[in-house]
């Protein structure tokens, strides 16, 4: 029964993780690409996690704590790459925000 | 014998939320919309399959597992910021809302026709 629930909350994530495929190839705009990666990435994290429960294992977690910092990291360069053109600043620019 | 059923459905719980904000994701017609969808009921879909790995890790197996407590916290501050940053810089690149959207709070302060149907 255990492992029918867990095999259920595996198909679940998978079918959010094809949802989220085909919004990052479909969509209109950058905003939805940028969007529908960051869920992707979120629920990779939770498949990754789904998958150390049913395996009674503990080396994923690494790859849940650093997938997470490195989607963070990816929305928010994507992010403010669409909205001012650059990622880094170099601090002389005088932009009005 | 009950703490692993209660914490599968834990994880079931969260994957059926992962699966609603993917189907948000796919089916509304706006990037903010969808946006609402994919940050909200996501990130509350995977800090409860999170929430119940740690919880089987911990009540199950007796090991308090502080690199999931720290992923957790991680996802659950840094998952609103970027979905706030994402609709900020879509609102700001000029991303149309969808043609039924009621008002728009930002529009007197971006002061620009294009985007008055």
């Amino acid at each position: 029964m255990i492992d029918k629930m867990l095999l259920a909350a595996l198909v679940l994530i998978g079918i959010a993780i094809l949802g989220c495929t085909y919004r990052l190839l479909r969509g209109p705009s950058l905003s939805d690409r940028i969007a529908s990666l960051d869920t992707l990435g979120i629920c990779t994290l939770a498949l990754i996690a789904a998958v150390s429960l049913k395996y009674n294992t503990q080396v994923y977690f690494d790859v849940i704590l650093v997938l997470g910092i490195l989607t963070f990291i990816g929305t928010v360069a994507l992010a403010r790459y669409i909205e001012r053109g650059v990622v880094l600043e170099s601090g002389d620019r005088t932009n009005d925000h | 014998m009950i703490i692993e059923y209660i914490v599968v459905g834990v994880v079931l719980f969260g994957a059926l939320f992962c699966a609603l904000g993917a189907f948000g994701l796919v089916r509304l017609p706006d990037v903010y919309l969808r946006s609402h969808a994919a940050t909200k009921s996501a990130t509350l879909g995977v800090l409860c399959v999170l929430l119940g790995v740690f919880l089987y890790f911990w009540l199950v197996l007796a090991h308090l597992s502080i690199k999931l407590l720290l992923g957790i916290l991680f996802v659950f501050i840094t998952s609103p910021v970027a979905g706030h940053l994402n609709g900020r810089a879509a609102y700001r690149s000029g991303v149309k809302l969808w043609k039924n959207s009621v008002r728009d709070d930002l529009d007197h302060k971006k002061g620009s026709p294009s985007d008055t149907e």
